[in-house]
């Protein structure tokens, strides 16, 4: 190629334009096909339950569904919140206080998604080596705050946005 | 085969096929010559098509009758099988389809890795037939889903949830998958779509990979270029077609044993329980197929490198006419490799059933060193074998041996990387 041919001229301007608006044009027709897929209002106007705990005992736990997935309410013992608060920080493998998860003053309720963090299945309550839940799929042990301690979940059961409502409603959402 | 000009007989013929030159593309299923030596291991090509053919036609018929909604679906397979006529052979030839599909195509592959057809120059149609069978995982995944029973839904939950491991946005991306914040209806009601989908896509790829295969023509078993046609080929008409006929039988038979006789026993019973997304199964087990890739993801403790061994060993599979430095392609001629070939089958058979075994105890420790030789096989055994390997003579044509009773030196080329 010689140097002339290498000047930008109107032809190299009009190349350039034309990919660009192409390519503006493109984006504009892809996004709504990709973001169709993503939940509809239909989906995100199940945001919020409000669930009635007055008929928990201590010791025992309830499973609501909220946006298609269990969230798991359990009323702890005096003796539970102890053990889970025992456990050192060192110990976790997702370092959290039992405190930090736990409603201030309302401490006796775990609310969390009941969905094991690895890969979504829902762990069982009472079992595995740390008293409080474990995943059958791949086998994640939970503690009594449902802080992950053994197996491949990467990290604590989430803990979802509620609030109470009154002494004995809690709204998920 | 394409520098070989095709005229039509008749007048009429040759004046459509100066139009358009659909009689030479038919002349591929007529005068193709095919290497004389092909054993039946040649011969699940054809099935493979007969598969694909028979899951497209059942699965059109389903959806005549199949309701893609989460309230509807457990109730409309059993609809079909209880009232659609015909409905439950229908059904059950497309979910034992989906098994027969797969052992068919991992007895082509692993056909294909003993005879070394994935090397040059042949690379392309090795990583077309990759293509295919990911998307042959992805329909018969989708597939499973669409009965929404236990094992559907949590076998959704699951997989799709192995995205959440990508690091930043894995959230969003199972989200935008699930149109939802669970597998939910609208999951169901786009895995239908692409179900339907995708097996069309796979019969577009059948015919880019028929159509790679036959710029060189196919390997045979002892690996040797061909010159075509000539003593050492045979037209594809009728023989390879008679002969690919009556293994079709014979695989028809397995077939029907299945679809007749143990119409569930691949599949599994808690898919006869609705979807429940408040109680995990107490196994979560994938189909058989998938078992080997299942027991990977399980053997690693961490969940963003599970997935990564997960996906990584199907992809190394992609780089495998690199990774294997051998010039020859048969086994045949290869003493080493030969044995490493069968520790590696054993290997992806172990796996399998590691995959069906609960990931704990002695099986975990299995599934570990099965999952390290996995790798070894393909990063360390292929490089280092074909450099250190004495190959057998090669023979210089397919007759010669059968002619001189056995492979002769004398008669054999010094010069192996010429083959």
């Amino acid at each position: 190629m010689s140097k002339e041919e290498k000047k930008v001229n109107r032809r190299d301007f009009l190349f350039t334009a034309s990919y660009t608006v192409g390519a503006v044009g493109l984006g504009a027709v892809v996004w709504p096909l990709v973001h169709q897929m993503n939940p509809d209002k239909a989906q995100q106007a199940l945001a919020t339950t409000e669930v009635d705990i007055s008929q928990i005992e201590p010791g025992k736990s309830i499973t609501v569904l909220w946006r298609g997935k269990p969230v798991f309410l359990k009323r702890r013992t005096q003796e539970e919140i102890a053990e889970a608060r025992s456990v050192s920080l060192k110990d976790l493998p997702d370092p959290e206080k039992d405190e930090d998860r736990v409603k201030k003053g309302k401490d006796e309720w775990l609310v969390m998604l009941g969905v094991c963090t690895h890969l979504g299945c829902v762990p069982l309550k009472d079992k595995g080596d740390f008293k409080g839940w474990f995943c059958p799929c791949h086998g994640s042990h939970y503690d009594l705050s449902g802080r992950i301690r053994k197996g491949p979940a990467p990290t604590n059961m989430e803990i979802p946005k509620f609030e109470f409502v009154d002494n004995n409603t809690i709204k998920i959402g | 085969m394409s520098d070989q000009e095709y005229t039509p007989k008749s007048k009429a013929g040759k004046w459509f096929n100066d139009r358009l030159p659909l009689l030479t593309l038919g002349s591929h299923l007529t005068d193709y010559p095919t290497p004389k030596n092909l054993n039946y291991w040649w011969t699940f090509g054809g099935i493979l098509t007969f598969c694909l053919l028979t899951q497209i036609i059942t699965g059109i018929v389903l959806a005549m009758h199949y309701v893609a909604h989460a309230d509807l679906a457990f109730a409309s397979v059993e609809h079909i099988m209880r009232n659609v006529n015909y409905g439950w052979l229908i059904r059950y030839i497309h979910s034992n389809g989906a098994s027969m599909f797969f052992l068919a195509v991992y007895i082509h592959i692993f056909r294909s890795l003993f005879y070394g057809s994935y090397k040059s120059p042949r690379e392309v149609i090795w990583i077309i037939g990759l293509l295919i069978y990911l998307l042959m995982m992805a329909t018969a995944f989708m597939g499973y889903v669409l009965p929404w029973g236990q094992m559907s839904f949590w076998g959704a939950t699951v997989i799709t949830s192995l995205f959440s491991a990508i690091p930043l946005i894995g959230e969003s991306i199972t989200t935008w998958l699930w149109g939802a914040y669970s597998v939910d209806n609208p999951t169901l009601n786009r895995f239908f779509s692409l179900h339907y989908l995708f097996p069309f896509l796979i019969a577009g790829l059948v015919i880019l990979h028929i159509w790679a295969l036959h710029v060189p023509g196919n390997n045979n078993p002892i690996g040797i270029d061909l010159k075509k046609p000539s003593k050492d080929t045979v037209p594809f008409h009728p023989y390879i077609t008679i002969k690919d006929a009556f293994a079709l039988l014979l695989f028809m038979i397995i077939f029907s044993g299945f679809v007749f006789f143990s119409p569930n026993v691949l599949g599994h019973s808690d898919n006869y329980i609705p979807a429940n997304p408040l109680v995990t199964p107490a196994h979560i087990v994938p189909e058989w197929y998938l078992l080997p890739f299942y027991a990977i993801l399980r053997s690693v403790p961490d969940k963003l490198g599970g997935v990564i061994l997960m996906f990584g060993s199907i992809f190394i599979l992609f780089v495998l006419p690199w990774l294997d430095t051998s010039k020859v392609r048969s086994a045949v001629f290869r003493p080493m490799y030969r044995y490493f070939y069968w520790i590696f089958v054993v290997d992806v058979l172990l796996l399998g059933y590691m995959g069906a075994m609960p990931a704990e105890g002695i099986y975990l420790v299995l599934a570990r060193i099965g999952t390290i030789y996995y790798f070894l096989h393909f990063i360390v055994v292929l490089p280092v074998v074909g450099l250190l390997e004495k190959t057998d003579p090669v023979p210089m044509s397919i007759s010669t041996p059968v002619l001189s009773s056995g492979a002769d030196p004398a008669l054999a080329k010094k010069d192996y990387d010429k083959i």
